[in-house]
């Protein structure tokens, strides 16, 4: 009895040497070698791929942002600032639910299912403000123009990129909001799309904060 | 071009790629567990564990190594985490609570990496460096050595010894798992992923006033997640966060390391059992089940049905546009026929089929090619069986690889694939029969049926992938997810090395023309037909109540 006492402490002894030892290989020396290689080689992309509009950052060309009006007195969600393009729906974000005293950029799914009548009526009512914003004068869009990333919440929630589809519906409508000419938003737009890696890896897509930041300088230089 | 066949040439694209680095790979961990060399750093690393790694273990000796070890592991993130509120370097974050850190603590010990804490605003930098990252690289490292411990069964004739598990261990962080990891890390970080250790930081917008973000070692640990098919994401998102995948390519590479080893390890098996050609046939099975279950996935994605999604016009819901569905559809599969469970899309939306492939693939016990190790050794459990199975049809009594299988191996095999079936069962019914557990059910009917179904199924099988509309942080689901993960990960170890302990002590058994020839394509699609059909009997009235009675609505 004692010797097996004795066994199993010395064991679980081993036990915790190797553990530590083996923290200091892989949870002190390989992270900090990894990060000194990334602040050395890459150090924009290390810290978040910050962009840049008037010398002020603008955020991170990776993270999804929202372009929304102030809230309305008595308003719950803002209306979309019809002026910038706008991004993927995020239904899913949830709220800073521990260590409150921060209010950090959270991430995240609906979760809903195929058959979910909640999720039905997201995607029905997306539809439908897409269609309603989106329809200016000489140009009306029809519901089956409207493609599934526009009316869909991504998975992170942070989704930095639309669909040239989505970028192109709202054409019009970024046009006429900002007194520009239809074919430079075309070509604005164009510019963005960045097409298949290698031709074949991922999908194409229009990043929107980049957009938006090129669609601020066309509009200072009107 | 279109999205489907663009689909189809990353599949082949990933293909190519894991072909081209299985030869190399393979001969080079077999390499590393029959060295008799020790390197200069590792013999500081005997010396500080206090252990000889030339002395030779009998199984139980072997497995009480794993035990010690993992039970230190799981004590140690424990406190680590019920400590977070006064170690310094944890961003000011507070301590996490009791059932919680339990949950989290088995979870990455088991290599399963289930997440009921919200990673960005739940665990510090210190956590997260130097407590689970640890435990991504040494529970895969455990699982390799497991594995090879079996193999070595295999490989060996009338002797009990299995090798040394220190030596396992260390070899396999230190010569494998590292160098790949630094590799992968490096490369992450060339894409876009953060790796920094900077607090939290505002940081301007476009419309104005500005968004927190918190840094953090998202690259090191996001490498060796895939590597070590652990899965537990940096960010609540996981790699669905543009900071840990952040375009089409590391989307693919990602799913390149998740299945790099569990492929590799068959050329490992082969080298070390003297014949290539039995891990070659290992392989094909692996490789059939994977590409079927891919080809599956991206046509119900495609098709896209179920209400919302026929609304929306496409399965877009919870994937991130620069994957799409193509991209979104191979991550999936090979995440759940691994015991990865990191996810780039949210499988609680994807087609009622869709999640039901996701489901299958980890009740298959995470075999094709399965996680770090234990894909290995899980997928020669069901080899035995075959072999029974097929030795039955002919009244022969069954060897496999020059060993009998006789009725103590056939018990230890039967052992094995019964547990993992009966934890989901019964934790399954036991939720859905009491009053509370049920309430955390997001969607309602069979889909919130298929929620409770797919934490258990994650659970006990290591995965750590979620139907996440379930509130998996109640005192209940910790409590018991944590359970099937620390028995659905050690009892089956337990079987394996037993099993290894018993085919190491007999001498081999010549090959005669009657022996089946288990090298052979035959065997293969004996092998296949097996698992899926052993697979299927046991869930499918499980399945029938959830994925497919929505699949099919």
């Amino acid at each position: 009895m004692n010797n097996s006492v004795t066994n199993t402490a010395r064991l679980l002894g081993a036990g915790l040497r190797a553990l530590l030892v083996l923290t200091l290989v892989t949870g002190v020396i390989y992270p900090l070698a990894v990060t000194g290689i990334a602040q050395a080689l890459f150090r924009d992309k290390a810290n978040g791929s910050e962009i840049k509009a008037d010398g002020k950052v603008v955020g991170s060309s990776l993270i999804g942002q929202s372009y929304d009006l102030p809230l309305k007195k008595g308003q719950e969600t803002p209306d979309p600032d019809l002026k910038w393009f706008q991004g993927r729906p995020a239904n899913g974000l949830g709220a800073n639910g521990i260590n409150t005293r921060y209010k950090l950029i959270l991430s995240g799914a609906t979760n809903l299912a195929a058959d979910s009548g909640d999720l039905l009526k997201q995607v029905e009512d997306a539809k439908a403000a897409v269609v309603k914003d989106n329809s200016v004068p000489g140009c009306t869009v029809n519901p089956s123009q409207v493609p599934a990333d526009a009316v869909t919440s991504s998975g992170s929630g942070l989704d930095p990129a639309i669909s040239p589809a989505y970028a192109g519906l709202q054409v019009h409508r970024v046009a006429a909001k900002n007194g520009l000419p239809v074919a430079q938003v075309e070509k604005l737009v164009e510019d963005h799309t960045d097409g298949r890696t290698l031709g074949f890896i991922g999908e194409p897509r229009v990043n929107v904060l980049e957009l938006n930041t090129a669609l601020k300088g066309l509009v200072a230089h009107k | 071009m279109g999205p489907v066949s663009a689909g189809v040439l990353q599949l082949i694209a990933l293909v190519g790629a894991l072909a081209l680095v299985y030869i190399p790979l393979g001969d080079h961990m077999a390499r590393v567990y029959s060295s008799p060399k020790h390197l200069r750093v590792e013999k500081w690393i005997y010396k500080g564990i206090g252990a000889d790694p030339d002395t030779e273990m009998t199984w139980p000796a072997y497995l009480r190594g794993i035990l010690a070890f993992s039970a230190v592991g799981v004590l140690f993130l424990y406190l680590l985490q019920r400590l977070q509120g006064v170690l310094p370097g944890s961003l000011g974050f507070s301590s996490v609570n009791p059932a919680q850190s339990f949950n989290t603590a088995v979870s990455f010990v088991t290599n399963t990496n289930w997440q009921s804490y919200y990673g960005e605003q739940t665990m510090g930098h210190v956590v997260q460096t130097a407590g689970l990252a640890v435990q991504n690289f040494v529970s895969a490292a455990v699982g390799m050595a497991v594995a090879v411990a079996l193999v070595r069964g295999f490989a060996r004739s009338r002797t009990g010894e299995l090798g040394n598990f220190w030596s396992d261990l260390v070899r396999g962080t230190l010569r494998i798992l590292v160098p790949l990891a630094a590799i992968a890390a490096v490369v992450l970080v060339a894409c876009g992923v953060i790796q920094n250790f900077s607090g939290i930081h505002e940081v301007g917008r476009f419309m104005g006033g500005s968004q927190q973000w918190n840094g953090g070692a998202v690259a090191s640990q996001e490498a060796i997640k895939e590597l070590g098919t652990n899965g537990g994401g940096y960010f609540n998102a996981n790699s669905a966060h543009p900071f840990e995948n952040p375009t089409p390519f590391t989307n693919l590479f990602e799913v390149f390391l998740i299945l790099v080893i569990p492929f590799a390890l068959t050329r490992t098996f082969g080298v070390l059992v003297g014949s290539v050609r039995q891990g070659y046939a290992i392989l094909a099975t692996m490789f059939t089940i994977w590409l079927g279950f891919t080809a599956l996935m991206m046509w119900t994605e495609f098709a896209h049905h179920g209400p919302a999604l026929q609304a929306a016009g496409g399965a877009m819901e919870g994937k991130e546009v620069r994957f799409g569905v193509g991209g979104s559809s191979i991550f999936a599969v090979a995440t759940t026929l691994t015991s990865t469970g990191a996810v780039d899309s949210f499988h609680s939306s994807f087609t009622g089929l869709g999640g039901g492939i996701t489901m299958l693939s980890m009740m298959l016990g995470e075999i094709a090619p399965g996680g770090t190790g234990s894909g290995l050794y899980g997928i020669l459990i069901m080899a035995v069986i075959a072999v029974f199975i097929a030795g039955l049809m002919v009244g022969r009594t069954p060897e496999y690889l020059g060993k009998k299988i006789g009725g103590r191996e056939m018990k230890l095999a039967a052992c094995y694939i019964l547990i993992t079936p009966a934890l989901v069962l019964v934790f399954t019914a036991a939720s859905m029969a009491l009053s509370t557990p049920p309430h955390s059910m997001l969607n309602s009917g069979a889909h919130g049926f298929s929620e409770v179904l797919y934490a258990f199924t994650s659970a006990a099988n290591n995965n750590g992938s979620a139907f996440a509309g379930l509130n998996a942080n109640t005192d209940w689901y910790n409590t018991t997810t944590g359970l099937a993960m620390l028995l659905g990960r050690f009892l089956p170890m337990v079987f394996v090395l037993a099993l290894a302990g018993s085919l190491a002590g007999q001498k081999p058994v010549p090959v005669t023309a009657g022996t089946l020839r288990t090298e052979k394509p035959l065997f293969t699609g004996l092998l296949v037909g097996a698992i899926l059909i052993i697979t299927g009997l046991t869930y499918f009235p499980a399945l029938a109540l959830g994925p497919l009675a929505e699949g099919l609505a």
